[in-house]
């Protein structure tokens, strides 16, 4: 009975004009940026747009063909293969040669809205000299303690694996092996590690360059750095996409190219706290601005973090493990 | 209509714990088998959870027989907060554990005042230190139970006798309960996943649902996930036939209830309760000084997530405990009843979660059925609980008071209303705040299946952490903490209210 109700009533819902996103956890809570584009998007249109919050890939690869999703967001490059494969996305058909992103851009299926670099983010008053480059932090005192994320289940710790292949290729093993005694714990996800970080728990945490935009603006703390490298940062995006299967095929069209627009991109900075993937330098909030910024984006294309991934977390698995 | 109520009992959970189980392997390509690497994380799960279901159930026998043995101001408060360390939510007590034995916690800190050289949490010690403190009082509240079962009339008899109420008491009783409570524990340790990642300090720490977690989330392998829950519960059922092979001989018999002072005492026993105290007591302080700076701006969205929350704990109980009497009055209190209500525990909840999820998401869309599968799901991961502790008070009365019964012809639900009902009340109320507490705090299937408007308060701290916002999580966390002990101390305190006489 109660389930034949949610049915009818659901029913009534999808009858209207209605656009259902998938974004992941941090994305679509009541903190993350989905309020205010719900607000910006729906005084466009005359439609309502339903964010669904979770871990996107993985209920994509459940639903299939029968997902419920117009569009998805939050999808990341190192997995972009993966998802590629499940054959479920439409092309974009947006142009993508002026966006803002330190890599050329040609992917005709997946949009990128933000991007930004993994980093190591120290606490200027624990730690003061801040190594330069990656060689300096594996030459760091083994007192120091860092805190970093398993790659097999959080996409920050894949891409540390992915960092530690590009700077050190051959070598990959054993600048794990020197990082080890520095490595105070493994956690499941960014959120742990975090937390252990600002606890005082870490005195580093692997996390991204723009997370201290996070303390400056919100807390106005300016004692949380991230330490730039000289080697390079790894780059990641976030990407968008238009579900094939849509029922609302024009209302995707028009979100999709919403997400170029600067209403949309102007949420992200202070809303996802990383960079905006089109929207010139100069409208940027201040505090992103002043960010220091790597030199080099080292990246891998979703073929050869495809093929270097189970390489690369083995190396990371079996130095770690002995 | 108690076999029809049984049979349903029993359905729901083979359904649940095979079922989901089956529905992902019919998903899968079987590709390959166990690899090397996951002998060596067998080996590691197995051995964590045997050191950590053997240490607390070793340290909860002086700190239950000390609180057996002495009455003093707050004793029932001390009994109640014993129930919050095993209801909090596994990442809040880590952050608990780690404000007092982390590398900068209060511990080292002492002992860098006293010139001591650190002790570091992270390792198989961390994991085992995790979750001797998740399961000491769920040790010790068992080992209670099972001194409250002795008759005080047999304490007294023993002493008059000059006999050893060690030997002729105590021991047998722990013999009774002693392998079921560790049993109970083990299986908790073998499907730990947040604590044993978080504080085992690396790889070198996976245990099998981290290894199911991955294959799931990251190389969605649904063959390689469907082994390694087989794997799990294989050795769940292991555990649980190596508890059951155990003798366990009769009960000590009924007596009045009357509450009389132990007259075996020993200086030791406030040593122990001691220990309980502050081993126990200082991470929850931890985790009540680090939310209260974060419930000045606690984020509106808090309450309604907060009051979803203690709806779907609340719908659990009540569903958990339905179960479970179900189930004992079906069997009539047969041993194997515990050991099949314990299976929910050996199913890995991502498993349950996600099994669910193909089974359903082709009949209803699955945020409209978060709640609800949240619910039910929750009720089985408890009903292992409600079946342990109901199914032994279930057969001290039937072996009690049972002929007696017969002879007045008390069956069916007179028998239920007059007889077995009132005298269950204490474990029953346990039974139900141990329900409502666990299932408040639990992450469960929700985070597979919500959509916004469905977060419940631990799901709303997971996404405070990942917008930066710790300290309303840390608030959060407090309110969580706080809920769940709340609903445990009534439940609880209804079942004893009145209830010695």
């Amino acid at each position: 009975m109660r389930l034949a109700l949610t049915l009818t009533l659901y029913a009534g819902a999808a009858a209207a004009d209605s656009l259902t996103v998938y974004v992941p956890d941090y994305f679509g809570s009541e903190w993350g940026p989905t309020p205010a584009i719900k607000a910006a998007f729906e005084e466009t249109c005359d439609c309502e747009i339903e964010f669904v919050a979770g871990e996107v890939l993985t209920r994509l690869r459940l639903e299939g063909e029968r997902t419920e999703a117009d569009v998805v967001l939050g999808l990341n490059t190192d997995v972009a293969a993966e998802a590629r494969e499940l054959d479920l996305f439409a092309p974009h058909r947006l142009d993508t040669t002026d966006l803002t992103l330190p890599i050329d851009w040609t992917d005709e299926t997946f949009l990128p809205f933000n991007w930004g670099y993994t980093a190591f983010v120290y606490d200027t008053d624990v730690i003061s000299n801040a190594p330069g480059s990656f060689a300096e932090l594996l030459e760091m005192d083994d007192d120091i303690r860092i805190v970093i994320q398993d790659p097999r289940s959080s996409i920050s710790g894949l891409a540390l694996a992915y960092w530690v292949d590009a700077v050190f290729g051959d070598g990959a093993t054993e600048a794990w092996t020197q990082l080890e005694p520095k490595i105070l714990t493994v956690t499941k996800g960014w959120s742990e590690s975090y937390g252990l970080f600002t606890s005082g728990e870490a005195d580093m945490v692997l996390s991204y360059t723009t997370s201290p935009a996070y303390h400056i603006s919100a807390e106005g703390d300016e004692t949380k750095v991230a330490a730039i490298f000289e080697e390079g940062h790894y780059f990641m995006a976030e990407v968008a996409a238009k579900v094939a299967g849509t029922d609302q095929p024009e209302l995707a069209d028009q979100f999709m190219a919403f997400i170029l627009t600067p209403a949309f991109q102007e949420i992200i900075p202070e809303g996802n706290w990383s960079y905006p993937a089109k929207l010139p330098r100069d409208q940027w909030p201040e505090v992103f601005r002043n960010l220091p910024e790597p030199s080099t984006a080292l990246f891998y294309t979703e073929q050869e973090a495809a093929e270097r991934r189970d390489d690369v977390i083995e190396t990371w698995r079996s130095a770690l493990t002995q | 209509m108690r076999r029809l109520a049984g049979w349903s009992a029993a359905f729901l959970i083979v359904a649940l714990v095979f079922g989901t189980l089956g529905a992902i392997a019919w998903r899968a390509d079987w590709t390959g088998g166990l690899r090397p690497a996951d002998w060596l994380v067998i080996r590691f799960t197995v051995w964590q959870a045997v050191l950590s279901a053997i240490l607390s159930v070793v340290l909860a026998i002086p700190v239950a027989r000390a609180l057996t043995r002495r009455r003093f101001v707050g004793r029932g408060l001390y009994v109640a907060l014993l129930g919050a360390p095993f209801i909090l939510p596994s990442i809040v007590a880590i952050f608990g554990l780690l404000t007092v034995f982390g590398r900068s916690g209060w511990v080292n800190d002492l002992l860098g005042i006293l010139g001591l050289s650190d002790i570091s949490i992270y390792g198989l010690q961390g994991i085992v230190l995790a979750h001797v403190f998740f399961n000491l009082p769920l040790a010790v509240r068992f080992l209670l139970q099972g001194w409250q079962s002795i008759p005080l009339e047999r304490f007294r008899l023993t002493e008059s006798l000059d006999g050893s109420i060690w030997t002729l008491l105590e021991r047998p009783m722990l013999v009774r309960v002693v392998p079921g409570a560790a049993a109970v524990i083990f299986l908790i340790c073998l499907t730990s996943f947040a604590v044993a990642l978080t504080l085992g300090g690396g790889p070198r720490a996976t245990t099998v649902e981290l290894a199911i977690y991955q294959a799931f989330r990251f190389d969605f392998d649904l063959g390689r996930v469907a082994l390694l829950a087989i794997v799990q519960v294989a050795l769940c059922l292991v555990a649980l036939g190596l508890a059951a092979a155990v003798p366990v001989g009769d009960g000590v018999g009924i007596g009045h209830d009357r509450i009389i002072p132990r007259r075996d005492r020993s200086a030791l026993d406030w040593i122990w309760i001691g220990f309980g105290a502050v081993f126990l007591g200082a991470p929850l302080l931890a985790i009540a000084f680090a939310g209260l700076g974060g419930l000045t701006d606690l984020p509106s969205v808090v309450w309604p997530a907060a009051l979803r929350s203690v709806v779907v704990a609340l719908t659990a109980t009540a569903l958990s405990l339905g179960l479970a009497m179900a189930l004992i009055l079906w069997s009539h209190g047969a041993r194997w009843i515990e050991a099949m209500g314990a299976l929910p525990l050996a199913a890995s909840g991502l498993v349950m979660g996600a099994g669910l999820y193909l089974w359903l998401a082709p009949l209803a869309p699955p945020a409209a059925l978060a709640l609800p599968l949240t619910t039910i799901v929750n009720a089985a991961m408890v009903l292992p609980f409600a079946v342990r502790v109901l199914a032994p008070a279930y057969r001290d009365i039937e072996n009690g008071y049972g002929r007696l019964a017969d002879s007045l012809s008390l069956t069916s639900y007179a028998r239920l209303r007059w007889l077995i009902l009132p005298r269950m009340r204490r474990p029953i109320g346990f039974c139900a705040g141990l329900a409502a507490a666990l299932s408040i705090g639990d992450l469960g299937v929700i985070a597979l299946f919500a959509g916004t408007e469905q977060a419940t308060l631990p799901l709303a701290i997971y996404q405070l952490m990942g917008s930066y916002r710790m300290e309303g999580a840390a608030g959060a966390s407090l309110i969580l903490v706080a809920l769940s002990f709340g609903l445990f101390w009534l439940f609880d305190r209804g079942g004893r209210i009145d209830a010695d006489v």
